[in-house]
């Protein structure tokens, strides 16, 4: 058997839901770090950016999915419904901290930064696409909105990911390599499905 | 085994704020009966009526929580990576319109000053503020000491250039050497100050050791480290977040709710060391240093920001 054949058959035996509860606990972790001290000078912007770049993370997994099956031959397609669901769960966290304990509820000056400052209002973006993908991140929904329909909408996948690349890059000062790294990545992985599709109209 | 003296304690922990400030009144009452400095604290400084009431940050948050692209551009790579600087000899070019240009060694320099604690509000433009108990002396002082020729009218500073020792200065992440300035007038200002020490102590390498520069009413990346040349001249001189993004970072880059960067408010900041739940306060103009405002009389600083 090939490694990845093994490797397949081996993730057969893993549930899905094993990923729910992995993916609870860096944020459990990171949380307990900062609320006892253990996060640096400043822990909110410790958690906000964490949760953030988790985020991305999840989002470029999930992203990742499709072309690992049909470039490598792994198989993480029932994964994927868990690694999307956290990406959206990390996006929240971060969103909340942002809200509760970075802008500590201003909603007015809340507002005026999701209108005004367009690294805010194109996460939000990022957020808000997200949110309908996580509500029908169900087998039920599939069957009422038929799969063709729920494949289309789920394609606002893309669209989120390049928004929250856009947004890291967007609000961090001078040039530092990871935001880049990000879009670098989700670019690359959304260029190979581009392909496919080219090919498989030709 | 090898990591069995590695604690938990920080110097918080070894010093409860009581007896810190009790440590500061030892010293301030040392100073005034001209008595031996107390064997605690490396520096001695006169308190300064411009000090700010408000609770200093601990050391370690002061510390370790750093800009200092020279060294990384984490918040924290600076305090893992500035170790390495070697500060000792370290001589401050004093050039351009003055009457006693020259190599000015360090202990030269502060031997003819008197060094104060200045416990100074200090906000970064991305919307945080610490408290910091820093030590050093008037900029005017030694401004004075080289003699300033009256056509001179602003002053620019620079960071020390050394690749092996500053290794972000391998990456084009700003022009190097580091470059900052002020205006005569913001120079003289007997707020502005060159700091040597930090909570009695000598300056910790990635807070800008030896001698860097305190201008509390201005965003931090105003107050440069580790200085080498300090020139006098008579136009506005290159600053290297003006020259990265001239759009975002001003010339005078004061402290301002009024005066947004492009890309976020600065309408309020959030006061670290307070913990998870402190929120935001209001920002102040000036950074609360009123006193400076008459040197902006008649300027639109929404203009000249």
């Amino acid at each position: 058997m090939a490694p990845v054949q093994r490797i397949n058959a081996w993730l057969r035996a893993v549930p899905a839901w094993t990923l729910y509860v992995a993916g609870a606990i860096p944020p459990a972790w990171l949380f307990f770090l900062a609320a006892s001290g253990r996060l640096g000078a400043d822990p909110v912007k410790g958690l906000e950016r964490q949760m953030g770049e988790w985020a991305l993370m999840l989002m470029v997994a999930v992203l990742a999915v499709t072309p690992l099956r049909r470039f490598v031959g792994l198989n993480l397609l029932k994964f994927r419904r868990a690694i999307g669901l956290l990406a959206f769960f990390y996006v929240l966290g971060h969103f909340l901290i942002w809200v509760l304990l970075d802008m500590g509820l201003l909603w007015s000056q809340i507002l005026a930064d999701i209108v005004k400052r367009p690294y805010v209002t194109i996460g939000m973006a990022g957020f808000l696409m997200l949110l309908p993908l996580a509500i029908t991140s169900n087998n039920r929904s599939i069957r009422r909105m038929g799969a063709q329909r729920w494949q289309r909408l789920h394609k606002l996948t893309y669209p989120a990911a390049l928004a929250g690349a856009v947004h890291y890059i967007w609000l961090v000062k001078s040039w530092p390599l990871e935001p880049f790294l990000y879009l670098a990545l989700i670019l690359m992985l959304l260029a190979l499905r581009l392909r496919v599709a080219t090919r498989a109209m030709a | 085994m090898t990591y069995r003296f590695r604690t938990d304690l920080r110097w918080s922990d070894v010093t409860p704020k009581g007896v810190f400030l009790n440590r500061r009144q030892l010293m301030a009452g040392a100073a005034a009966f001209g008595l031996a400095r107390p064997a605690l604290a490396k520096i001695a400084a006169q308190p300064s009526a411009y000090s700010t009431d408000e609770v200093p940050n601990r050391f370690e948050d002061i510390t370790s929580y750093n800009n200092y692209y020279e060294f990384g551009t984490g918040k924290e790579d600076p305090a893992a990576n500035a170790g390495s600087l070697t500060v000792k000899p370290w001589t401050v070019k004093i050039d351009g319109m003055v009457d006693r240009p020259g190599d000015y060694g360090l202990e030269d320099i502060l031997a003819h000053v008197t060094l104060e604690e200045r416990i100074y509000r200090f906000r970064c433009v991305e919307a945080w503020s610490m408290v910091v108990p820093w030590i050093g002396f008037q900029l005017s002082d030694l401004l004075a000491r080289a003699g300033v020729r009256a056509s001179a009218e602003y002053v620019a500073f620079e960071t020390l250039m050394r690749p092996e020792e500053m290794p972000g200065q391998n990456y084009p992440i700003l022009e190097w050497p580091y470059r900052e300035g002020l205006r005569l007038d913001e120079a003289m200002h007997p707020l502005t100050i060159l700091a040597t020490g930090l909570y009695g102590e000598v300056l910790p390498n990635q807070s800008g050791a030896p001698i860097r520069l305190v201008v509390p009413w201005k965003y931090g990346f105003k107050s440069i480290k580790a200085i080498v040349r300090i020139t006098l001249t008579d136009s506005q001189p290159p600053t290297s977040w003006n020259m990265q993004n001239p759009g975002e970072y001003g010339f005078y880059s004061n402290v301002n709710p009024e005066v947004d960067h492009p890309r976020w408010s600065q309408a309020s900041e959030r006061p670290l060391g307070a913990g998870l739940f402190a929120g935001r306060v209001p920002t102040r103009k000036f950074n609360g240093y009123d006193e400076v405002a008459g040197l902006y009389a008649g300027q639109d600083l929404a203009v000249d920001f």
